[in-house]
C-alpha cells in the first residue's frame, strides 16, 4: 500500500456520477503520479469539472471510489479534503470580494493558523505573532505570483486577469500536495495565458506538486501538460502523452475536430 | 489603505496596527478623558442616554458580527437580550450571584441559546433564515413570561438588585456609566481585534462566498455557529448591563420593533465595520431621543398632530432615515466617515 501510495498520489476509480436520469460521469479511472502535470480536457459538457467537484468533495459520487495518498476520501465534506491537502481553484473565481487580497491569501492559511476566537479577540500575543508569521509566508506567494501592486486591494474591484490571479495565490497559500486548477486561462488574452502558464510551471517546479489542470487552449496543454485525459460525454476516451492524445482518432473526432 | 504622508511600516507588525502615529494615540487618550468626564458635564436625560447607546453598543456589535461580517440576518437580537437580562435577574434575584459572576454567566447562557436558534442557518440563508430568527424574537418572550410566571414576574416587571463590586454600588445614573462605558470600550477592542484575525477572515469569507470558504477548509457547521455564540454572547451581556442598569426589566424593553431598530443601527453604520456599529448606535438612539423631545413641540404647533406626533413621529423618522441610508449610503457611516477622513487628509490643497 505504502509503495502504491509513492507513485499515485491521487486514484480515481471507476467513478460514476449522475443527476436524477443523467449520467455526468460513467466509469472514470485515471491517476496523477508525483510531481505530474495531468490534464483533462474534453468538450463543453463532458464532465471535467464535475470530476473536480467529486474529488473536491463537492459532488457525492454514486459510486466508485478516490484514493489520496492511499487514504479513501470519498464523499467527505470539502473542508475535510482541504485538510488534507488538496486545494482547487474555481472556473467562475470563487473570491471574498469585500476582503483584499492579502486578507484571501490570509484566508487560505486558515487550516494553517491556530488561534481561536478568544485569543483572537485579544489580538496581543500569540494572536499577533501568529499572524505576522503567517503574513510572511503569504508574502512569499504575493512575490511568487508578482501581486504587490493589488496586495491591498479589494478584490472586488480588481479586473478578471488579476482575481485569477488572486485566485491562484490563495489556493497556493494553503500549501497543498495536489493542485486542481478549473480552467485558469478561460477568458483571457495570449499574453496572460502565457504568464499564467509560466505561474504554473513555477509553481509545479518550486513546490514539486502534482497539478490536475483542466483547460480549453490546446496549445497550453499540449505545451505544459505530461499526460492529458480526454472526457466526452462523461466518458473517459483516452489518455496519454500529448504526442499521442495529438494523433489519437477518438480525440480528434470528438474534440479536436476533423 | 490611506495613511499620513511621511508613515511607513518596515515590520508586519506595524503593517497590521490600527492606531500608527503619535496623532492616533493621543487623539485616542483625549477621547477617552472626555467620554469619562462627561458625567460631570451633562446630567438627567443625557446620561441615560450615553447609558443606553453603550448598552446597545455592545449588543450591535455582536449583531454586526453576526449579520456584518458573517452575512447570517437576525431578527432576534431584543430577544437574546432578553435572555441575558432575565438570566442576570433570575441569578441575582434567587441565587443571589454577586454582579461580577452574573454578567459573564448571562453571557454564556445566552450565546447558547443563540446556538440553538442558528442551527436553522445551516441549512437556509438570507431571507428565510430572518424568518427562522423571528422565530426566537416569538418563543423567547413568550418562554419568559409563560414557562414560570412566579419566578420571572410574567408581564410584570422584576427587580433587579444593585450591582455591587466591593462596598461600591452602581446605583445611579452616573456610576453606572463607569460601568457600561469601559465594557463598551472593551467590546469594541474585542471585537475589532477579532474580526481582523483568523476568526474574522473566516465570517467575512463565509459572508462573501460560503462555497469557497469551504474550499479553504473553513467549516460552514463551526463559523455560522460561532457567529451565533458570539452574537448572542455580546448580547447577553448587554442585557444583563441593561438589568443593572434600570434594575428592573420588563418584556416589554425586548420587542420584535427593538431587534428592528437594532438591526437598522447595524445598517446606518455600514455593514461589516466595526466603527460603524458604534456610529449607527450613537446616529439612531441619538435621533430617537431628538425626536421624543420634538414630538410634543410639534403637538403644540401643530394642534390637530399632537396625538399623532407623539406616537408616530419616531418610527416614522427611523423608517425614512433607514430608507435614506439604503438608496444614498448603502455603505453606512462608516463609508462616509472614511471618506471625510480622506478628505481632510489632503486639505486645504486636495489636488
Amino acid at each position: 500500500m505504502e509503495a502504491q501510495s509513492n507513485t499515485a498520489k491521487l486514484r480515481v476509480e471507476g467513478l460514476h456520477l449522475s443527476f436524477g436520469g443523467v449520467a455526468a460521469l460513467s466509469d472514470v479511472s485515471f491517476e496523477i503520479k508525483e510531481k505530474e502535470i495531468l490534464a483533462i480536457i474534453g468538450p463543453n459538457g463532458a464532465g471535467k469539472t464535475s470530476v473536480l467537484n467529486c474529488i473536491t468533495g463537492f459532488y457525492r459520487t454514486q459510486r466508485g471510489d478516490i484514493y489520496f495518498e492511499g487514504k479513501r476520501i470519498t464523499n467527505l465534506r470539502p473542508h475535510k479534503i482541504v485538510s488534507l491537502g488538496i486545494t482547487r481553484t474555481f472556473q467562475n473565481i470563487e473570491l471574498f470580494t469585500g476582503l483584499t487580497a492579502l486578507e484571501n491569501l490570509m484566508a487560505g492559511r486558515h487550516i494553517h493558523m491556530r488561534h481561536g476566537s478568544i485569543a483572537g479577540s485579544l489580538f496581543f500575543g500569540k494572536a499577533r505573532n501568529e499572524e505576522v508569521k503567517h503574513r510572511e509566508i503569504v508574502e512569499d506567494i504575493v512575490e511568487l505570483l508578482e501581486m504587490e501592486e493589488i496586495r491591498q486591494k479589494v478584490v472586488g474591484s480588481l479586473p478578471y486577469g488579476q482575481r485569477k490571479r488572486v485566485d491562484l495565490g490563495r489556493a497556493l497559500a494553503l500549501e497543498p500536495k495536489l493542485l486542481l486548477l478549473d480552467e485558469p486561462m478561460a477568458g483571457m488574452n495570449v499574453e496572460e495565458k502565457e504568464d499564467m502558464a509560466r505561474f504554473i510551471l513555477d509553481i509545479h517546479e518550486l513546490k514539486g506538486i502534482p497539478i490536475l489542470l483542466i483547460e480549453h487552449d490546446m496549445g497550453v496543454v499540449m505545451d505544459i501538460a505530461d499526460k492529458i485525459i480526454v472526457l466526452d460525454f462523461g466518458e473517459k476516451i483516452a489518455d496519454g502523452v500529448p504526442q499521442e492524445i495529438k494523433v489519437d482518432s477518438k480525440v480528434i473526432s470528438a474534440y479536436l475536430g476533423s | 489603505m490611506y495613511r499620513p504622508c511621511g508613515t511607513f511600516d518596515e515590520t508586519y507588525i506595524q503593517d497590521i496596527a490600527i492606531i500608527r502615529t503619535p496623532m492616533h494615540w493621543s487623539s485616542l487618550i483625549a477621547g477617552i478623558i472626555l467620554l469619562f468626564s462627561l458625567p460631570f458635564l451633562v446630567s438627567g436625560k443625557y446620561l441615560s442616554l450615553l447609558n443606553l447607546i453603550g448598552i446597545s453598543i455592545i449588543s450591535v456589535h455582536g449583531l454586526s458580527i453576526l449579520t456584518g461580517y458573517t452575512g447570517q440576518i437576525s431578527l432576534g437580537q431584543a430577544a437574546f437580550m432578553a435572555v441575558g437580562a432575565y438570566t442576570t435577574g433570575l441569578l441575582a434575584v434567587y441565587l443571589k450571584f454577586p454582579f461580577w459572576l452574573a454578567l459573564p454567566c448571562s453571557g454564556v447562557i445566552t450565546g447558547i441559546t443563540g446556538i440553538i436558534f442558528g442551527l436553522p442557518s445551516l441549512r437556509i440563508k438570507g431571507f428565510y433564515l430572518a424568518m427562522a430568527t423571528l422565530a426566537a424574537q416569538f418563543i423567547i418572550p413568550w418562554l419568559i413570561v409563560n414557562v414560570r410566571p412566579d419566578l420571572t414576574g410574567g408581564t410584570d416587571t422584576l427587580v433587579v438588585p444593585t450591582a455591587h463590586i466591593g462596598s461600591f454600588a452602581f446605583n445611579s445614573q452616573e456610576r453606572i456609566f463607569y460601568l457600561v462605558v469601559p465594557m463598551a470600550i472593551l467590546v469594541t477592542f474585542l471585537v475589532r481585534s477579532l474580526v481582523r484575525t483568523r476568526i474574522g477572515r473566516a465570517f467575512t469569507a463565509i459572508r462573501d462566498n460560503d462555497l469557497a470558504a469551504e474550499a479553504m477548509g473553513i467549516s460552514l457547521f463551526r463559523y455560522k455557529l460561532l457567529a451565533f455564540f458570539i452574537c448572542s454572547f455580546y448580547a447577553g451581556i448587554a442585557g444583563s448591563l441593561w438589568a443593572y442598569w434600570m434594575r428592573a426589566i420588563n418584556i416589554d424593553y425586548f420587542l420584535l420593533s427593538d431587534s428592528i431598530w437594532y438591526l437598522g443601527m447595524v445598517i446606518v453604520g455600514g455593514m461589516g465595520s466595526v466603527p460603524g456599529a458604534v456610529f449607527g448606535t450613537v446616529f439612531i438612539r441619538t435621533l430617537d431621543l431628538l425626536v421624543k423631545n420634538i414630538a410634543p413641540w410639534l403637538g403644540t404647533v401643530v394642534p390637530s398632530l399632537a396625538g399623532v406626533a407623539a406616537a408616530a413621529l419616531g418610527p416614522f423618522v427611523f423608517g425614512l432615515i433607514i430608507l435614506v441610508f439604503l438608496i444614498f449610503e448603502p455603505r453606512g457611516l462608516a463609508h462616509r466617515w472614511e471618506v471625510i477622513k480622506s478628505y481632510f487628509r489632503l486639505w486645504p490643497f486636495s489636488y
